[in-house]
C-alpha cells in the first residue's frame, strides 16, 4: 500500500520523463507571480509608512496648515 | 503648403550646411554592410544569400542614427515652439520634417543600396526591387521614427531610449522589404509584398504625423 | 485640486475593499486550475505530460495581450478624458503586463525544447510575444525617462497608443514571415478541437491570471495614489 502511493508520487514526480521541463515552468511561473506581489505588496506598505509619518509630523506642527492645504 | 517647403527646405540645407556629418547616416550604413563579409565569410553564395536582409537591417539603423536629432535642436533653441504658436498645424511641421529627413538620409541610402548589393553579389534580378522596396519602406521608417523623436524630447538617455522605441516598430517594414527582395531572386512575383509596403506608407502617413504633434504638444506643455 | 482628489479618495475606499476579494479568487481559483490540471486532466497523446506547461503558458500568453490592450484602453482614457487614475492605471498595468509576457516566453521555450529539440524556435506564436516583449521594455524605459512624471506618463500614452496599433501589423507581418521559412508549428493550441478536461483547468488558470492581475494592479495604484499624495504634502513643505 505505502509503496503503491510512493510509487504513483514519484511517477507524478516523473511527469513521464517531462519533470525537467514541466516543473522548472510551474516554478518560474510561481517565483515570477509571488515575486510581483510581494514587491508591490511592500512599495504599498513602505507608501503608507511615509505618508503616516509625514502626518504626523505635520500633526505636532499643529492642525492649522492641514485645513489650509486640503482647501 | 508654402510654410510647409519653407520648414522642409531650411533642414534640407542645414543638412548639407553640416558637410560631411550630413552624410554621416550613409557612411554608417556603408561600413555596416561592409562588416558583414568580415563577419561571416567571403564566400560569394553565402553573401548573396544574406545581401537582402543585411541590407535591410543596415538601412533601418542608419535611419535611425540621425531621427534622434528631428526636433531636438529646434526643440532646444525655442523655435519648435514658435512653429507651434503659427497659425499653421503642427502636422504640417512633422510631415515637412520628415520630408527633410527622408530627402537627408532615405535617398541616398536608396542611392548607395545597389553598391552595396553589388558588393554582397546579390543578382542583378533583385537590384531593381530592391530600389523600388526602399522607396517604398524608407519613408514609413522616417514617419514611425519621427513619433519616436517627438516622444523622447526632454529625455534623459535620448539616443539609445529611441532605438528602444522604434526598432520594435519597424519590424514589419523589415519583413516586407526583405521579402520583396528575396521574392524577386527566387523568381516569384513581387506585387504583393510591395503593395503590403504601399499600404505601411499610406498608413503611417496618416497616423503617424498626427501621433507625433500629439507627442510634440505634449512636449511644449 | 478637488476634483483631482475627489477620485482617488473615493478609489481608495473601493480599492481597499476589494483587494480581499481578488486575493481570494485568485487562490481558490489558481488551486482549483493547478488541481484540474496537474492531477485531473489527461496526459496528451503525442506531447504526453509535456503538454502541463500549457496551463501555465497559454493564460500567461493571453494575459501579455490583456495587459497590453488594458494599458492602450487605459492610455487612451487619459488622453482624452484627462481621467488621473487612468494614468497610473496604464504605469502600473506595464510590470505586471512584463512579467507576464516573460513567463509566455520561458515557458514556451521549456515546452519547445522537448516539442521542437531546440529551446528557441521561431515559430510565428513566440516571435510575436518577444516583439511584445520589447514593446514593453520601451514602455517602461520611456514611463521612466523624464525627470517629471507626468510629462512621462503622457509621452508613454501616446507609445502605448502607437503600441496598440502596430501589434496586429506585427503580427501579420510575422505570420506572413513565419509562412514563408516554416510550413507548420508543432504546437496547434486553442483550436476548436481542445478537450473540455483540458480546457476547464485553462480556463481556471486564465480566471486565476485575471484576478491576479487585478489584486496586483490594484495594490500598485495604491502605492502610486499615496506617492503622488506624498511628492504634494513634499512640495507644499517646501513651499509652504
Amino acid at each position: 500500500m505505502d509503496r503503491g502511493v510512493s510509487e504513483s508520487v514519484s511517477a507524478f514526480l516523473d511527469m513521464g520523463g517531462y519533470a525537467a521541463f514541466v516543473w522548472p515552468s510551474y516554478a518560474i511561473t510561481a517565483l515570477v507571480l509571488v515575486g510581483m506581489l510581494v514587491a508591490s505588496l511592500r512599495w504599498l506598505r513602505s507608501t503608507e509608512a511615509a505618508l503616516a509619518a509625514l502626518k504626523a509630523e505635520r500633526g505636532a506642527k499643529g492642525g492649522a496648515g492641514e485645513a489650509a492645504g486640503e482647501a | 503648403m508654402s510654410r510647409f517647403l519653407h520648414i522642409a527646405r531650411r533642414d534640407v540645407r542645414l543638412a548639407f550646411r553640416q558637410g560631411i556629418g550630413g552624410l554621416m547616416a550613409v557612411m554608417f550604413f556603408v561600413l555596416a554592410v561592409v562588416l558583414f563579409p568580415f563577419g561571416v565569410g567571403p564566400e560569394v553564395n553565402m553573401l548573396a544569400r544574406i545581401s537582402a536582409g543585411v541590407i535591410w537591417v543596415a538601412a533601418l539603423l542608419a535611419s535611425m542614427l540621425s531621427l534622434e536629432q528631428l526636433f531636438q535642436a529646434d526643440f532646444e533653441d525655442g523655435s519648435l515652439e514658435l512653429l507651434a504658436l503659427t497659425p499653421m498645424p503642427l502636422e504640417v511641421v512633422v510631415l515637412a520634417k520628415v520630408t527633410a529627413h527622408w530627402l537627408t538620409t532615405g535617398l541616398p541610402l536608396i542611392a548607395a543600396a545597389p553598391l552595396l548589393a553589388v558588393l554582397l553579389h546579390m543578382n542583378t534580378e533583385g537590384f531593381t526591387v530592391l530600389i523600388v522596396a526602399l522607396a517604398l519602406g524608407t519613408p514609413s521608417l522616417s514617419l514611425i521614427g519621427a513619433v519616436g523623436a517627438a516622444l523622447i524630447l526632454g529625455s534623459r538617455r535620448g539616443g539609445v531610449l529611441l532605438s528602444l522605441l522604434i526598432l520594435p516598430l519597424f519590424i514589419p517594414v523589415l519583413i516586407f522589404g526583405v521579402g520583396a527582395v528575396d521574392a524577386a531572386l527566387a523568381g516569384f512575383t513581387v506585387r504583393p509584398q510591395l503593395f503590403v509596403l504601399g499600404a505601411f506608407f499610406l498608413a503611417a502617413l496618416s497616423l503617424c504625423p498626427w501621433a507625433a504633434a500629439a507627442a510634440l504638444r505634449q512636449a511644449l506643455e | 485640486m478637488i476634483q483631482r482628489f475627489a477620485n482617488p479618495n473615493r478609489f481608495m475606499r473601493l480599492s481597499a475593499a476589494v483587494v480581499p476579494w481578488m486575493a481570494g479568487a485568485t487562490v481558490i481559483l489558481g488551486a482549483a486550475g493547478l488541481y484540474l490540471g496537474l492531477f485531473q486532466a489527461p496526459a496528451d497523446y503525442q506531447q504526453g505530460e509535456s503538454v502541463r506547461i500549457m496551463y501555465v503558458h497559454v493564460p500567461a500568453a493571453w494575459m501579455a495581450l490583456f495587459c497590453y490592450t488594458s494599458m492602450a484602453a487605459a492610455s487612451a482614457t487619459a488622453l482624452i478624458w484627462k481621467h488621473p487614475l487612468a494614468d497610473l492605471a496604464a504605469r502600473s498595468t506595464a510590470p505586471i503586463g512584463i512579467c507576464f509576457t516573460f513567463l509566455a516566453l520561458i515557458t514556451g521555450s521549456l515546452w519547445g525544447k522537448p516539442m521542437w529539440g531546440t529551446w528557441w524556435v521561431w515559430d510565428a506564436r513566440l516571435t510575436s510575444v518577444l516583439v511584445l516583449f520589447f514593446l514593453y521594455l520601451g514602455y517602461m524605459a520611456l514611463v521612466n525617462a523624464f525627470d517629471d512624471p507626468a510629462r512621462g506618463a503622457k509621452a508613454a500614452a501616446v507609445l502605448a497608443l502607437v503600441g496598440f496599433v502596430n501589434v496586429p501589423i506585427i503580427k501579420f507581418s510575422v505570420d506572413w514571415w513565419n509562412s514563408l521559412h516554416q510550413p507548420a508549428s508543432v504546437l496547434k493550441l486553442g483550436g476548436p478541437s481542445i478537450h473540455p478536461s483540458m480546457l476547464a483547468p485553462l480556463l481556471l488558470m486564465a480566471l486565476a491570471f485575471t484576478t491576479y492581475y487585478f489584486w496586483v494592479l490594484l495594490v500598485r495604484l495604491r502605492a502610486e495614489i499615496l506617492s503622488t499624495k506624498i511628492r504634494a504634502v513634499r512640495l507644499r513643505q517646501v513651499h509652504g
